[in-house]
């Protein structure tokens, strides 16, 4: 009789030789405490995290714990429900105001994931005869919202609006309303989305706009509303998506708009109604450290210059780092071989960063994904330059008289 | 519409022996994933190409039922047809 787990024989034949390379499972890696926002404990020692999504390092702020540990003394750790059902206790309506306030916008829906915000909406959003027009490098979320959907799906080739707009162009004269689906900046790369010229294409095109901010809120733009604020052109988009779990350091997604039928999107979209809900604690310590965000805007620049501190230290040794400066900074390597070599010599070296392989990144290389945190010090972002000098050299990703 | 599944077939052919890593002797009903070891990733990105050689658009569900190069040839004509 088939296996039911032959399907799974080509990756475990893959997890072997990584494993057999480095030495380490890159999937498995337990960060036994944190220790700060900026360093964890792993393998028993104290390691610099240079690949979370901790952006603002919020994930410890002493006014989101007092808000959780208050919050859950007065309303117990777990709703049991969903939101449409039992799920909705005053404080979820609270952030849904709160966060839609701080965009400006008319109403919020708030999600129990990141994943769910994006996998709720765009199933939702775009129905049988309409299409979702996905940039090729969407996070996993867009593609596994746009299986769910029953739209017809087309992807344009990465950041190119002349590209989408050849496409949409395509589709003229067919039935069916167009939902252009992109990111602020892209999780892997860093690459930020050119966002004046899609919202141009929007714009002449008569779609929608759907713009997923995951790494972009509390990252870019004046008040930290992500690359759509920077760029001036938060009036085109019709729907912002984001997560609490990046900048903001606890859990849970968002969607944000000045569309009316928003509050009909509740009564339609799956993985919004047939999930629990926010735990109370949750969306109090959330409250707590988009407060936080708000007052401190300092922490932005210094992300900002945390992130051209590390960037300008890779490119000045040689790497292949990402063109432009955002709080994501990859290395993109030519061999997986050499990847998994340099990813496990900066582990055991004392620096955490995350590895990815393809058919996870956008071309068939390798990357080596940094993060940067506000909370970095500079001392610990040039001790990690140094650290990834002497994994460079050890991976021979440098030459030796680098 | 002039393309049929044999000219349309051909050209993909062409486009993927451009491709040094492709093997030599495909023909249209070669596997695309299967015997010319493209990932799910590559495929997506070689149907783009061939989308802007025949200025047309192949919807993602459409991929899933495309094994060889033959069926992807057909639904290209089929689009085209429609269009």
């Amino acid at each position: 009789m088939t296996s039911l787990f032959s399907k799974f024989d080509g990756i475990a034949g893959s997890l072997g030789a990584l494993m057999e390379a480095g030495g380490r499972n890159p999937f498995s890696v337990v960060i036994e405490k944190p220790v700060s926002s900026t360093v964890g404990i792993i393998e028993s020692r104290e390691t610099l995290l240079f690949g979370t999504n901790n952006y603002l390092g919020l994930s410890q702020s002493p006014r989101a714990i007092k808000a959780a540990q208050d919050t859950v003394a007065a309303c117990g750790v777990g709703t049991t429900g969903s939101r449409i059902a039992n799920g909705t206790q005053s404080l979820h309506r609270e952030l849904e105001r709160r966060i839609a306030d701080y965009f400006g916008r008319r109403d919020a829906m708030v999600f129990s994931t990141g994943y769910q915000a994006n996998l709720g909406m765009i199933s939702t959003l775009a129905g049988k005869d309409d299409y979702l027009i996905l940039d090729a490098d969407s996070h996993a979320s867009i593609y596994d919202g746009s299986r769910l959907s029953p739209a017809q799906v087309i992807r344009f080739r990465h950041n190119d609006a002349d590209d989408l707009y050849k496409r949409l162009k395509r589709l003229d004269g067919t039935p069916g309303a167009k939902l252009i689906v992109v990111e602020g900046i892209y999780s892997m790369t860093g690459n930020v989305a050119p966002i004046a010229e899609m919202a141009a294409v929007k714009r002449e095109t008569g779609a929608y706009l759907l713009v997923d901010e995951a790494h972009s809120f509390g990252v870019m733009g004046e008040k930290g509303l992500g690359v759509a604020e920077q760029a001036g052109v938060g009036a085109d988009v019709d729907f912002i998506v984001g997560t609490f779990s990046k900048s903001l350091g606890t859990v849970g997604g968002y969607c944000v708009s000045d569309h009316p039928e928003l509050e009909l999107v509740r009564l339609n979209c799956r993985p919004y109604m047939f999930t629990a809900s926010l735990p109370p604690e949750i969306i109090a310590a959330t409250m707590a450290a988009l407060e936080d965000m708000a007052e401190h805007p300092e922490l932005r620049t210094q992300l900002m210059t945390n992130a051209a501190h590390l960037h300008s230290g890779l490119h000045r040794l040689g790497l292949n780092a990402s063109k432009q400066v955002s709080p994501v900074i990859a290395v993109t390597l030519e061999e997986i071989g050499q990847a998994i070599v340099m990813w496990n010599r900066l582990l055991d070296l004392g620096v955490y960063v995350n590895l990815s392989l393809p058919p996870a990144t956008p071309d068939s290389r390798p990357l080596l994904r940094c993060s940067v945190m506000a909370t970095h010090t500079a001392a610990q972002i040039d001790k990690a330059i140094d650290i990834f000098r002497q994994a460079a050299l050890d991976a021979k990703a440098l030459p030796a008289a680098a | 519409m002039s393309e049929t599944v044999e000219s349309v077939s051909a050209l993909i052919i062409q486009k993927l022996l451009a491709n040094p890593k492709v093997p030599r002797d495909i023909d249209g009903n070669c596997k695309i994933m299967d015997d010319l070891a493209f990932d799910s990733l590559a495929v997506m990105n070689f149907v783009m190409e061939v989308e802007d050689s025949m200025d047309v658009s192949v919807p993602l569900d459409k991929l899933a039922d495309i094994r060889t190069i033959n069926d992807l040839a057909a639904c290209v004509v089929d689009l085209k047809n429609k269009g």
